[in-house]
Order: structure tokens, then C-alpha cells, then sequence
């Protein structure tokens, strides 16, 4: 069984959003980067235990990214998986990162592609979706949990107001969040062994993106916090009430 | 070529963000001097789509199969595409939550639709086709612009305030030609959370953070909750501790959640944290610590203690429903 893990790579959950080139650009001076969480946590761990348990024969890595992005990459290979690849574009529109992916992916029979449930910068959590529909498979979103059971993943998987177990055989299109695996840390071996582990970077056939960002804004800053005596509730009660007009 | 717009539904009941979707949808029709066709899948009564028409839905397409009760991404699809197919609409509209996530990247990429994801704004159409959206979990907005011909847009629920009309609607059956593939699903089992307000849906939110000292002390969250009819969450030490589901947590790297009032209590606000709850209309923030990062981007404050201040709130509530 082949697994494909979908990596992006996304600024620190701690980063400061700072705004330049008429607020046209984020700044990215003094940024640092990681794989995203949701791909690392619970994607990309996942395969690795389904791989150490004798389950998956592959697991293979890709990322749609420029040169800069090859420090996360070996991050990721540290953690586990065979192989990376990374194709040379910017990642800036859904639809074209699902193109791109589906492009190298569609001859290279994997039984399961997995994601996480969205990236922590853009929030679109729409390429997993895409690329099923590009590639012809069924998708599973917002798994909890998975497990192989012959040619079939029996997924559990957060629904509106609830959850639900599914099964469905390969291959699929998982996007994964917290339960579905136990974040880890790298090991000495496995930074060692990343560094030998194949890269390969191949060049997209270019498409158009069907959107482009103009420009950014920062949340307004809050008027300033009012402070209300601990022992007067009531005070605060008819404030949500009367002037915030929310209760 | 009418506006599209996706109508989900909880067992046969419509809810409010489902009405909002058509509101906004409604919104987008209007700017372009034409009409909306809401879409609804699965077993419903017309008395319940017949609503539709007072949030400016003047057709509802209604594929009347109970397969369709489940949420299966690809027959979904194949729905929408023919619904979109015979209205000649260009113009998508879901919502950003569980189903339109499964079903509006499917639609789009079949269209070769541009998409956004958690449109906050009606488009701009004097700069072309610009839509606000967070990103970086709201710790910034972008302007999109979709430079497609067909657009699929996700709402972000609970943007919009939205008012009845006397509008009507027509309702027509919409035959779907589903192929075997559609259902490659099977469903074994589901869970519904019965009795609780859903966090995602909530306009009013109770959250617990570290300070709050342990799971035995929730009851104090639950019950100020229970008597705001407003829906519990946490933030991630304490999710990571399990002291709350999973589902519970939001943040950056839980669920972004945007109510008309967001109460944390025992949570020292980590830029983290702030990066899923800052879209909320009105903060407040309760914590015995006053240099707590949070009471920065919070409305009002309470410095005290949780266990003396949360059961005097709940009491205080208590009081004023019954005075007003």
C-alpha cells in the first residue's frame, strides 16, 4: 500500500503578522517556517505508523514550493517517509497547488493521499477536496481517526453537530486533524537519515490561478479593555446587554 | 444565470446560517440584477424549503433522494453540477463549515472555478471580483480577487445579520442521473452531540483555559453556559490534557470561531489562542492574573477569580432573564 502525504509549509504558529510594500505583502524578514500542523501532527505521523506497522510499503512526501521551502521538507523527512518531492511553484492558489499535485500523483497509483485539515496561514482547507475531485477519488474530510483494513480505510470523521465512522476503499483523499495520530518528535537517526533520503524536484506544466490576493489588513486594534468590578456582575450583564447588545 | 447557492439542513430542519447563506447569496444577486436558485439535498418537507423565500431564494432546486441524508462529497457534487448546469449559474455560493468544505473545492475544481474560502464581505465589483477573508487565522485579512469566469464562494457563518422578507419561492424536483461511484462511501455509524448548543453554530461561547484548574471545576463553564444558551469551549492545554474533547479546542490549530460574544475565562490569551477567537463580536475575559495578554483584546474585563466569579455571573444572568 502507497501512501502520498501532502507538506506546506506555513510561519509559526507564534508569528506576528506585519504587513509591507503598501501592505500588498506579509513581511517574511525574521519569519521562521515549519510544516504545517495539521500536516505534521496528524498526517504525516499517521502514514509513519501506518508504515512501522508493517501496513504501508511507501510513504512518500510532497509539497508544492520554491527552493526555500527544502529546509521544511528535510524537517519532514526526519520525522519518516521514503521519499520527497517537491514541485517548483509558488503556492498561492488552491486550485493550482491541487493541479500541481494531481499532475505527479495521477500515474503513480497511491492507495491513500493525506493532508491535514487545512494550512495555518491561508485557512482554505480546500486542496484535499480538490485533488479527489482531480484525481477521480473519494474524499473524507476532518478525519479524527484511520485505520487499514485490507483495500479499505475505516476513517472516524468529525460531521456537523457529531461524528461518524466511514469506511471506503482506495484509493481516497484523507484530510486528517487532532486524534488521528500522536505528535512526535524527530530523532538524532532519523535527522541523519533524512539528509540521504531522495528529493526530487520536478517542474509543473504551468496553469493559470483563478485568484490572486491584492492586498492585506490587520485586525483593528480594540478600543481598550473596560474593567469591571469582580464582585459586580450584574454590571457586567447589563453592559453585554444594554451597550455590546449581545445578550 | 441565477446565483447558486448550496442549502444544507439538519434532519429536515433548516438553520439560521443556512438562511444567512441565502441572504448573502441574495445580497450577490441583487448587485447583479439577477435571481437566486437555492439547491437542497435529501428529505425535507416543503413547508421547511417554502422558508427559503423570505431570505430571497426565488427557486429551490429539491433533489428529493434519502441517500442524500448523509453527507456523501461526490453525490453532492454531482447535484450542485446539475443544478448549476441547468440554471447557467456561474455564481456558488456554500458556507465555510464541514459540508461546504467536503463539496465547494469539488464544484470548484470541476468548474475551474476560482474559490474563497471564508468570505467575510460581498464582493467588490468595482475592482473586479474582491472578496475579505481572514487569513493566518484572523490574525490578518486578504483581498481576493477571483479572476475566473465561474466563482464558488464560502461564507463564513454568523457574518451577516439577516431579516425576514415576505418573498416566495417556487420549488421544483431536480432528477440527479447519480452514477455507482457517488456513494463510494459507506457510513457505518453516527453520533450525534444531542442537548448541546454546537460550538461552530453558537452565537454565544463559554471557554476554559489552564485556569480553571481541572475537569472537576467545568460545571462552573456549563453552567453559566446552560443559562446564556451558549455553546462551551477551551483552549489547547486543556484540550491536550483531555480534560474537554477535542472538538472543544479553538485556536490556531483547533477551530476559528467568530460568535456575537466570546467569554474566556482562565485563559492567559497566546497569540495562538487570539488567532481563532478574535473575529468575535465582543470579548470578555475573566482572569485572576491582570497582566494576562488577553485583557488586551478584550472588551471587558474581570480580574478575579474564576471560582468566585463564574458562579456570581451565572447568578447575575440568571437574574436578568428573569427581570427582562
Amino acid at each position: 500500500m502507497k501512501i502520498l502525504v501532502c507538506i506546506s509549509q506555513v510561519p509559526d504558529t507564534s508569528t506576528k503578522v506585519v504587513l509591507k510594500d503598501n501592505s500588498t505583502t506579509i513581511e517574511n524578514a525574521g519569519v521562521s517556517y515549519i510544516i504545517n500542523p495539521y500536516d505534521e501532527w496528524y498526517a504525516l505521523i499517521r502514514a509513519i505508523e501506518l508504515k512501522e506497522s508493517g501496513i504501508a510499503s511507501d510513504v512518500d512526501l510532497v509539497t508544492v514550493g520554491k527552493a526555500n521551502t527544502e529546509p521544511v521538507i528535510r524537517k519532514a523527512l526526519a520525522l519518516g517517509g521514503d521519499k520527497a518531492i517537491r514541485i517548483d511553484a509558488e503556492s498561492t492558489d488552491p486550485y493550482l497547488t491541487a493541479v500541481y499535485i494531481a499532475e505527479y500523483a495521477k500515474s503513480m497509483d497511491y492507495d491513500l493521499i493525506l493532508c491535514g485539515k487545512e494550512s495555518i496561514d491561508y485557512n482554505n482547507g480546500s486542496v484535499g477536496s480538490m485533488l479527489a475531485e482531480l484525481l477521480d477519488m473519494d474524499y473524507i474530510g476532518f478525519a479524527t481517526e484511520i485505520k487499514i483494513e485490507g483495500n479499505t480505510a475505516v476513517v472516524k470523521r468529525e460531521i456537523e453537530g457529531g461524528e461518524e465512522t466511514d469506511s471506503c476503499k482506495f484509493p481516497l483523499v484523507i484530510s486528517c486533524q487532532k486524534g488521528v495520530a500522536e505528535a512526535r518528535i524527530a530523532n538524532m537517526r532519523g535527522i541523519m537519515a533524512a539528509r540521504t533520503r531522495p528529493l526530487t524536484v520536478i517542474t509543473p506544466t504551468v496553469d493559470d490561478a483563478l485568484t490572486s490576493i491584492l492586498s492585506y489588513e490587520l485586525p483593528p486594534a480594540k478600543a481598550g479593555v473596560r474593567l469591571i468590578d469582580p464582585a459586580d456582575m450584574d454590571e457586567l450583564v447589563e453592559l453585554l446587554h444594554a451597550e455590546a447588545k449581545v445578550i | 444565470m441565477s446565483v447558486i447557492v448550496f442549502v444544507e439542513h439538519d434532519a429536515g430542519t433548516i438553520k439560521k446560517k443556512n438562511f444567512e447563506a441565502v441572504h448573502y447569496a441574495s445580497g450577490i444577486a441583487q448587485k447583479m440584477g439577477t435571481t437566486v436558485t437555492a439547491v437542497i439535498l435529501g428529505i425535507v418537507d416543503n413547508a421547511e424549503i417554502e422558508k427559503l423565500g423570505a431570505y430571497g431564494a426565488q427557486k429551490v432546486l429539491h433533489v428529493e433522494d434519502s441517500r442524500l441524508g448523509e453527507l456523501h462529497p461526490r453525490a453532492y457534487t454531482s447535484a450542485l453540477l446539475t443544478a448549476i448546469e441547468k440554471e447557467g449559474g456561474k455564481i456558488i455560493i456554500t458556507l465555510n463549515d464541514i459540508n461546504g468544505r467536503a463539496v465547494a473545492p469539488r464544484v470548484a475544481a470541476k468548474l475551474k472555478a476560482g474559490l474563497v474560502v471564508g468570505a467575510l464581505t460581498y464582493p467588490d465589483m468595482d475592482k473586479g471580483f474582491v472578496i475579505k477573508k481572514a487569513v493566518y487565522s484572523g490574525k490578518a485579512f486578504a483581498y481576493v480577487n477571483i479572476t475566473s469566469d465561474k466563482k464558488v464562494i464560502m461564507l463564513m457563518p454568523n457574518t451577516f445579520p439577516i431579516t425576514e422578507t415576505t418573498g416566495k419561492t417556487v420549488i421544483e424536483k431536480l432528477v440527479v442521473d447519480f452514477s455507482g461511484k457517488d456513494f463510494g462511501i459507506k457510513v457505518n455509524e453516527v453520533s450525534k452531540v444531542t442537548g448541546e448548543v454546537s460550538l461552530s453554530d453558537a452565537s454565544l461561547v463559554v471557554s476554559g483555559g489552564r485556569g480553571m484548574k481541572g475537569r472537576e471545576n467545568w460545571y462552573l463553564i456549563e453552567d453559566l453556559a446552560k443559562e446564556l444558551g451558549a455553546a462551551t469551549a477551551c483552549s489547547r492545554p486543556v484540550s491536550d490534557a483531555d480534560w474537554r474533547p477535542h472538538h472543544e479546542h479553538v485556536g490556531q490549530t483547533g477551530g476559528t470561531i467568530r460568535p456575537d460574544l466570546y467569554i474566556a475565562v482562565g485563559i492567559s490569551g497566546a497569540i495562538q489562542h487570539l488567532a481563532g477567537v478574535n473575529g468575535s463580536k465582543t470579548i470578555v475575559v475573566i482572569n485572576k492574573d491582570p497582566e494576562a495578554p488577553f485583557f488586551k483584546a478584550a472588551n471587558y474585563g474581570v480580574v478575579g477569580d474564576a471560582m468566585e466569579v463564574l458562579p456570581r455571573l451565572t447568578e447575575a444572568v440568571k437574574k436578568f432573564k428573569q427581570h427582562k
